[in-house]
C-alpha cells in the first residue's frame, strides 16, 4: 500500500536537473506550488503545464514514476473534485436529488484536479531528481540564517535525511510483521473502525520496538564513523551555483511574470 | 623499507616473525600492539527506579590482550562471552569499568584523542541496515570523512578508493536499499575504510547474511589485510571464517581462555567443545577418524590437507589389500 509513494525516491539518471542546485530546486518547487494558487485561468494554467511539461522532459525520469505518486492523492483528489462539482452555486447543468452540477463547478473542480495532480507531479519531479541528502543539505543551508537564531537547523536536517533513508526499510518491515501476524491469525480488513484500530495494535508494537532498536544501532554506528553534529564537518557535496542554476532561476522568474500576467 | 611495508612482505612469505620487528610508537616510546588491554573488567549495571544497583553483570572479567599491526586476529566465543562487548571497548562506545584499553597508544577513556580513537579503529557493526546513513552508496563512503572535516577534494579520493577496494565502485551511485546484504556490508566495510584507519574491528559482520554474501564479506577483509595492511579484528561465530585468521583468541564469560594459530586452536577439539563452540567440518571429521585409530595430524583445517594426509593412506591399505 505504501510502495508506491515516490516522494524521496531517487530516481538515478544523469540529466541539466540531477545537477542542479537543491536550493534552485527547492525554491523552483516553491515558485511553482505558489504558482499554482495564483493561477486562474485557462491562459495561467496552460503556462503551468508548458513549464512542467519543459521540467519533465529535461530530468529524464520516465512520466510512470511521476505519477505514481497521485496514487497516494486519489482519494483526497475524488472528494475535492466532487465537493466542488456539486456544492458550488451557479448555472445548472443537471440535478440529481438535492445535488446539483453547475457550470461554475465544473470549471472549479477542474482547475483543483489540475492543481492537486500538479502539486503531486512538481513535488515529485524534485525528489526524484534530487537525493534526500542533497535536499536536506539544501535545506540546511537555505534556512542557515536560523542557525544564528539558536535553531538546530543541522540537526533537524539530518534527521529528515535519516528518516527518509528508513522509510523503506521500516515499510518493508511493517509489510513483514503484518504478514507473521496474519499467518498467526491477526485480522488487519474485517470489523468497524474502532475494531481496524485494535487490531493495528500488535502491528504498531513490534514496529516501534523495532524503530527504537535500529535508532540506537544507527547512532552507535554513527558515533563510530566520528559523527558530532554539524561541528567542524566538511561536504562531500558542496553546494555552489553554476550556469545553469541562474539559467534556471531566470527561467523561474520569466515563468512566475507569465502566469501572474496571464491571470484574470 | 618502511615497517608495515615489511610486515607485510614477511606475511606474504608466510614466515610469521612478528614479535622480532620493534614497534615503533610515535611518542609513547613504550613498545605496544596497535590494539592493548590490560585487567580489562567491564560491568553491566542495571539500577531499578530509585536508582539502586539491581544487578551487576561482568561481561568482561580481567582481559589482558595486546594486537600487532598487520595481524588478522579472529575473536571466537559462545553467545554472552563479552565479545561484542571487547568489540565496543575498542573505539571508546563503552569504557572500561575498570583496567585500560590503549589503541595505537591512546587510552580509550582519554576524552581528548576519542576522535582519533575511532578514526584509528573502524567499527563495522552486524546489521547492514542499521548502519549505512547515507541515501546513495558513495553518500555513506563519504559520511565518516565528513565527519572528521577532511577537504571536498580529498573525500572524493578516499572514496573512490575505497569503493575500489572492496569492489564496489560500480554500484556507487545506488540506493542501499537495493543492495544484497554482502554488499551493504562491503559498503560498511568501505565507509570504515575511507576514514583511513589502522584497524579494522568486525563485530559480527556476517551474522545476518546468506552463506554467498558472508563469503564475499570475508574474502573482502582478507584482501584489505593483505594489501593495505590494515589490522584486522574479526568476531565471529562462525568457525569457517577463522582458518585463514594469523591468530585466533577463544574467549568465554568474559575471560581470554585460548590463543593461538588456528591450527593450535583447532588441535583443542575437547576444550573448544567445552565452551560450547564447534570446530570447522574438516577438523571435526580429521578429529573423528584419529580417535578411531587413524594417524592423522592435529588441526586439520582444509580439505586439501586432510585428502594430503587420507590420500596416501588409503593407496597404502589399496596396495596391502592387492
Amino acid at each position: 500500500m505504501m510502495r508506491e509513494i515516490t516522494l524521496g525516491q531517487y530516481y538515478p539518471v544523469d540529466s541539466v536537473l540531477h545537477r542542479m542546485d537543491p536550493r534552485t530546486k527547492l525554491f523552483g518547487t516553491m515558485i511553482f506550488i505558489i504558482s499554482l494558487f495564483f493561477a486562474n485561468s485557462l491562459a495561467a494554467y496552460g503556462a503551468a503545464t508548458l513549464f512542467l511539461v519543459l521540467v519533465i522532459w529535461m530530468s529524464k525520469v520516465p512520466f510512470g514514476f511521476m505519477i505514481r505518486g497521485l496514487k497516494a492523492v486519489m482519494f483526497l483528489l475524488l472528494i475535492s473534485v466532487s465537493f466542488n462539482l456539486f456544492l458550488t452555486p451557479g448555472t445548472e447543468i443537471f440535478r440529481i436529488g438535492f445535488l446539483k452540477m453547475t457550470w461554475e463547478g465544473l470549471q472549479l473542480a477542474g482547475f483543483m484536479a489540475l492543481r492537486l495532480v500538479y502539486l503531486v507531479i512538481g513535488s515529485s519531479v524534485m525528489t526524484l531528481t534530487t537525493t534526500p541528502n542533497q535536499l536536506t543539505d539544501g535545506l540546511e543551508k537555505s534556512l542557515g540564517f536560523l542557525k544564528r537564531a539558536g535553531a538546530p537547523v543541522h540537526e533537524v536536517s539530518m534527521m529528515m535525511s535519516i528518516a527518509l533513508r528508513f522509510i523503506p526499510i521500516l515499510v518493508e518491515e511493517t509489510d513483514k510483521i503484518m504478514k507473521a501476524q496474519m499467518a498467526r491469525g491477526a485480522d488487519f480488513e474485517s470489523g468497524n473502525l474502532v475494531q481496524k484500530a485494535k487490531s493495528m495494535v500488535p502491528l504498531l508494537v513490534p514496529l516501534f520496538i523495532s524503530a527504537f532498536r535500529r535508532a540506537t544501532d544507527l547512532a552507535m554506528a554513527m558515533e563510530a564513523r566520528c559523527y558530532h553534529g554539524g561541528e567542524g564537518r566538511s561536504k562531500m557535496k558542496p553546494l555552489h551555483y553554476a550556469r545553469r542554476d541562474y539559467i534556471g532561476y531566470l527561467v523561474l522568474l520569466g515563468y512566475l511574470l507569465a502566469v501572474i500576467l496571464l491571470r484574470r | 623499507m618502511p615497517g608495515h611495508l615489511l610486515r607485510i612482505a614477511v606475511k606474504q612469505g608466510g614466515l610469521r616473525l612478528w614479535n622480532e620487528i620493534p614497534d615503533c610508537q610515535e611518542g609513547t616510546g613504550v613498545s605496544m600492539g596497535i590494539i592493548k588491554a590490560s585487567k580489562l573488567i567491564y560491568e553491566y549495571i542495571r539500577r531499578d527506579e530509585e536508582d539502586q544497583v539491581e544487578e551487576v553483570n561482568r561481561a568482561i572479567d580481567g582481559l589482558d590482550l595486546d594486537i600487532h599491526e598487520g595481524d588478522f586476529v579472529a575473536i571466537l566465543g559462545h553467545n554472552g562471552s563479552g565479545k561484542s562487548t571487547f568489540a565496543k571497548q575498542l573505539n571508546g562506545i563503552l569504557l572500561p569499568t575498570e583496567g585500560t584499553v590503549w589503541i595505537s597508544g591512546m587510552k580509550t577513556d582519554d576524552d581528548s584523542h576519542i576522535w582519533d580513537i575511532r578514526k584509528t579503529a573502524g567499527m563495522v557493526f552486524q546489521n547492514p541496515d542499521n548502519q549505512i546513513i547515507g541515501n546513495v552508496v558513495e553518500e555513506d563512503v563519504g559520511f565518516g570523512p565528513e565527519n572528521l572535516g577532511v577537504p571536498t577534494d580529498e573525500i572524493w579520493r578516499r572514496v573512490d578508493e575505497s569503493l575500489a577496494a572492496v569492489g564496489m565502485t560500480a554500484y556507487r551511485m545506488k540506493s542501499p536499499n537495493k543492495l544484497s546484504g554482502g554488499q551493504k556490508q562491503r559498503v560498511a566495510i568501505a565507509g570504515v575504510m575511507a576514514m583511513k584507519p589502522k584497524c579494522i574491528i568486525l563485530d559480527e559482520p556476517t551474522a545476518m547474511l546468506d552463506p554467498n554474501g558472508r563469503r564475499e564479506v570475508i574474502r573482502t577483509v582478507h584482501e584489505l589485510n593483505k594489501k593495505e595492511g590494515i589490522t584486522v579484528l574479526l568476531i565471529t561465530h562462525y568457525m569457517e571464517e577463522v582458518i585463514e585468521a594469523d591468530r585466533v583468541i577463544v574467549m568465554d564469560s568474559g575471560r581470554l581462555v585460548m590463543d593461538g594459530t588456528p591450527k593450535e586452536i583447532f588441535s583443542r577439539v575437547t576444550e573448544l567443545k567445552g565452551y560450547r563452540l564447534d570446530v570447522p567440518q574438516v577438523t571435526e571429521l580429521a578429529y573423528e577418524l584419529k580417535q578411531q585409530g587413524a594417524e592423522l595430524p592435529d588441526g586439520v583445517l582444509t580439505i586439501q590437507e586432510l585428502m594430503e594426509c587420507l590420500v596416501p593412506m588409503l593407496q597404502a591399505c589399496k596396495e596391502q589389500d592387492g
